[in-house]
């Protein structure tokens, strides 16, 4: 049966990306390197106001002091950031109004991507903003959405058209000091989505983003604002892709949410960047700064993610819970394989009374790769009665990958109560055989224990991405999943 | 000046002071010390004393201990004060085979080497290196690895005495053997000693290791113990902290384990200034289990945090940890356990778990429970928890006629005799759990005839 297994766990390392075509497409890509130069360029292009672009400076010249963090679990070679494209996009003339302008090709593309981009799909009834190379290509449904004050548009727009409300909120949870991939992200970024939900709004359709990597030797750099405004409700969704090349890409994204009294964001990713073929060549490495503050009372934040993509996963989505009775909720499903490594988990902050987290991370480990899970618990002075509850599995597939557990837990507060828990593990033989002499191949038998094992996590997915989600698992751990 | 800055003057004046006494410290020791010293002090140049921006020591604050200006001696001082006018173990029917160490140095009232006629011997180190120096040689910086970790290098680089316990093949003792460290002195001083025990094939052996600080004064030890235990060997290892809150501690604590051995090693935090433990544990050999223990109760300003390693080298082997810690006033905690499966060691089980309680609202406790796992048949899992105590117990305790104290003190004393309940030691373990007691109480928990009424 030992055999079997192997032979099972063997084609799992043979899945393959389909995500991975290029699209052909006119873009406008600027010369390769950084410097003030091109922050002035970028900047330009974009026609940004000018207390935009001494943002971005200021950030570049803070950039410029940082040196490359190096605490995490992972093996990345040497970035050279004078070796990256920090802008291309897609040609465009000039501003849309409808589908039918949009470039032929880059329908296609999403097509393929399976976003309901075009009018058949506006049924699954998802507002989508796909950003493509760092440039937002087109947003639907935004009409509908304007009825009801609802601003969900790219964030070039958003500083050109809702200056006070970017000026507000932008770097006040992610400010351009946080860290070094914060700073760069400051000084370069390129676009993004901007949501704004106004007061006692409930957003009535889910709303999603696309993005996508698609010129060669270019770095993402988006930027994310999302401020839910009193008793406010909205459901994001994030999807990313990128074509397969030899050459690894920088994706460093900054994803800052708002939240107010009694507001709710639930925020999901399904991330899929091009993790790089089996003998570790290529991939995405995706070294994204994630957080939502939860500035009122009552509000609440939850992260979802399903992480199978990037050569290199490097992130932690987190929450500030500064109003009291606030909550986040963290839920994770993490898959390596072949080369990939991943060094991901949330940081819970609590600084309010009454604030509540919830954390339960799936790491799922093959090939020959690694995957850890990282994660803070701080529970500050005044945050009395606060409540966290941690659960950290592993599941290893093979005996040549690895699964790590570093949680930080850090409590000042004796009427706090923490609790963490973290088990490793691979799938149980007893488990197999039971499964085998219900007539359950062994294959299906490794597919069931997994969809099983990942439930938890994939039950907090909106629908339409629960779907995808699986559909990704199946393609991370080919064919033992379904 | 920053604290990197503070730390790296530190360093230079220490590998000064290497440079100044190397001459001294040759022509007083043994062969078998001298060898590795210059590469340890190189390591320790390169390494130096760990700061805030080593993420093994995130938690203690180095700094500030170091920085202090403590006397540093390179050969044993006089001792005005007779010790065994001050020094009686008073823990009843504890009879033992005594070492006992002032300030670093064997005391030098009885000989430095006990032979017993089942070939135990122990006593002084520096002795040992003199009179078997090959046995300590095959031993001696093969578990504890002075390239990697500064405070380490910096022991090895001035080691000259220090407790040797050995138990020959097969061998064993009716008595536990009894290592007292006492820090007795009329000015702050700086201490290092380092300790081997080797523990042959099929041998057991039982050691207790005391802490005391007999004078009220700053006190800083960097030691560094060396523990081989062969095959289907058994040790239970000891070690009650009991100093006082100027005594600040670094121990580190290497145990090698071979196949089939057995290792229980319980570390008891009364009472000290900023106390780090370190615990490495490397299971070389098929089926050998270890067990790594601990309680701390720390109260006013106190610092303690202890740090073990675990690693699986080899197949089939077990591994638990258990600390607790109590922690009251502005006292500050720290647990970080990282336990390492390595590639090949299937059918591992390691368990981890750190539970705490804070008492009050400054009391601080930080705790990082770590898996690194690389083979994949294996049951590993870690919990850790940050709380007070159990409402619901307290509330039944008080429908029982149980006042408010008794009842939080009962609660106590259950949450830490579950480390205390696993000394093999009974009467150690009795008065344990009467210290244990009479420090949740707040009494002071001074052994009883100890002389010096430190109030710190």
């Amino acid at each position: 049966m030992t055999e079997d297994r192997n032979k099972i766990l063997h084609e799992v390392t043979q899945g393959e990306y389909k995500y991975g075509f290029v699209t052909d497409i006119e873009q406008d890509i600027i010369k390769k390197g950084l410097n003030e130069e091109v922050i002035r360029m970028i900047s330009a292009k974009k026609k940004e106001p000018q207390w935009m672009l001494e943002f971005r400076l200021k950030a570049y010249l803070y950039w410029t002091t940082l040196k490359m963090p190096e605490w995490a679990h992972l093996k990345i070679p040497e970035i050279d950031y004078q070796d990256i494209i920090y802008y291309a996009a897609p040609k465009q003339q000039a501003k849309l109004n409808s589908l039918d302008e949009v470039d032929p090709e880059l329908l296609k593309t999403f097509d393929k991507l399976g976003i309901p981009l075009d009018e058949q799909k506006h049924l699954t009834g998802v507002a989508v903003d796909a950003v493509m190379d760092s440039i937002s290509v087109k947003t639907t449904f935004k009409e509908t959405l304007a009825e009801l004050g609802i601003i969900f548009c790219s964030f070039s727009e958003a500083i050109l058209e809702h200056p006070d409300l970017v000026k507000q909120y932008m770097g006040s949870v992610v400010p351009y000091r946080d860290n070094y991939f914060a700073a760069l992200n400051s000084a370069v970024f390129s676009d993004g989505s901007f949501v704004y939900i106004p007061k006692g709004v409930k957003c009535p359709m889910e709303l999603s983003t696309y993005f996508r990597i698609n010129a060669a030797n270019t770095g993402q750099f988006e930027r994310t604002l999302i401020i839910a405004d009193e008793g406010a409700y909205v459901s994001y969704l994030e999807g990313c892709t990128a074509p397969m090349r030899d050459e690894n890409q920088l994706h460093a994204a900054i994803v800052e949410i708002i939240v107010q009294a009694d507001a709710e964001v639930k925020y999901s990713t399904v991330q899929n960047w091009y993790p790089g073929d089996k003998n570790g060549r290529g991939g995405i490495y995706n070294f994204v700064t994630k957080r939502g503050l939860c500035a009122g009372e009552n509000s609440k934040i939850s992260w979802t993610q399903v992480e199978t993509g990037s050569a290199i996963t490097w992130k932690y989505p987190s929450c500030i819970l500064r109003g009291d009775n606030s909550s986040g909720e963290f839920y994770s499903v993490a898959v390596t394989n072949n080369h990939q490594q991943a060094d991901t988990g949330t940081k819970m902050i609590h600084l309010g009374k009454n604030t509540k987290s919830t954390i339960v991370s799936k790491g799922i480990s093959a090939g020959l790769s690694q995957n850890s899970y990282r994660g803070l618990v701080h529970v500050a002075k005044n945050a009395d009665q606060a409540r966290n509850f941690s659960q950290c599995d592993s599941l290893l597939l093979g005996d040549r990958c690895g699964a790590h557990t570093f949680p930080y837990i850090k409590v000042n507060n004796n009427s706090a109560i923490v609790e963490h828990e973290a088990t490793t593990s691979r799938i149980g033989e007893d488990q197999i055989f039971y499964c085998n002499q219900r007539g359950i191949d062994t294959e299906t038998a490794i597919g069931l224990i997994v969809n099983g094992y990942t439930k938890e996590v994939l039950n907090k997915l909106p629908m339409e991405f629960a779907v995808e989600a699986q559909k990704l698992l199946q393609i991370s751990l080919e064919g033992s999943v379904g | 000046m920053s604290k990197d800055d503070t730390l790296q003057q530190v360093t230079t004046n220490l590998s000064d002071w290497y440079l100044s006494s190397r001459d001294r410290l040759t022509k007083a020791s043994s062969p078998v010390f001298n060898a590795p010293r210059t590469e340890a002090i190189d390591h320790f140049r390169t390494l130096g004393i760990p700061g805030r921006g080593n993420e093994n020591y995130l938690y203690t604050d180095v700094q500030k201990v170091f920085s202090q200006p403590y006397k540093r001696h390179i050969d044993p001082q006089k001792i005005i004060f007779s010790v065994e006018d001050l020094f009686h173990c008073d823990i009843p029917e504890l009879d033992t085979e005594l070492i006992l160490l002032v300030n670093g140095w064997f005391y030098n009232n009885r000989p430095p080497l006990q032979i017993l006629p089942n070939g135990i011997i122990y006593g002084s180190l520096a002795e040992a290196a003199l009179r078997y120096p090959d046995m300590v040689k095959s031993h001696y910086t093969k578990y504890a690895d002075h390239s990697t970790e500064g405070l380490v290098a910096l022991n090895t680089a001035f080691a000259r005495d220090g407790t040797f316990i050995y138990i020959p093949k097969n061998g064993g003792n009716e008595k536990a053997f009894q290592i007292v460290n006492i820090l007795l002195s009329t000015e702050d001083l700086f201490v290092q000693h380092r300790n081997l025990v080797i523990v042959e094939e099929g041998a057991v052996a039982r050691i207790v290791v005391c802490d005391h600080s007999l004078s009220a004064l700053q006190y800083l030890t960097n030691s560094v113990t060396e523990i081989y235990v062969g095959k289907n060997a058994e040790l239970h290892y000891y070690k009650l902290q009991n100093e006082h809150n100027l005594s600040n501690q670094f121990s580190s604590s290497y145990i090698h384990q071979e196949r089939d051995s057995r290792v229980v090693f319980n570390t008891v935090s009364l009472h000290g200034g900023i106390v780090r433990n370190n615990v490495f544990v490397k299971l070389n050999g098929q089926g050998a289990s270890n067990e790594t223990l601990g309680l701390f109760l720390a109260d006013q300003n106190q610092h303690v945090d202890n740090y073990t390693f675990v690693d699986h080298a080899e197949p089939d082997c077990t591994s638990s940890q258990n600390f607790k810690g109590v922690l009251d006033d502005q006292a500050t905690g720290a647990f970080t356990g990282r336990i390492l499966v390595r590639q090949d060691a299937q059918k591992t089980e390691a368990y981890q778990v750190n539970n705490n309680i804070l008492l009050t609202d400054e009391a601080q406790m930080s705790t990082r429970p770590q898996l690194e796992i690389y083979a994949d048949d294996v049951k590993c899992s870690h919990g850790a928890t940050v709380g007070q105590l159990d409402e619901n117990a307290l509330f039944y305790l008080r429908t029982r006629g149980i006042d408010s104290r008794e009842a939080r003190l009962l609660l106590m004393h259950a949450f830490g005799h579950e480390i205390l309940k696993q000394v093999s030691v009974k009467p150690l373990q009795e008065r344990l759990e009467d210290l244990v007691d009479k420090r949740l109480r707040g009494e002071l928990s001074r052994c009883n005839n100890c002389p010096v009424q430190c109030e710190t």
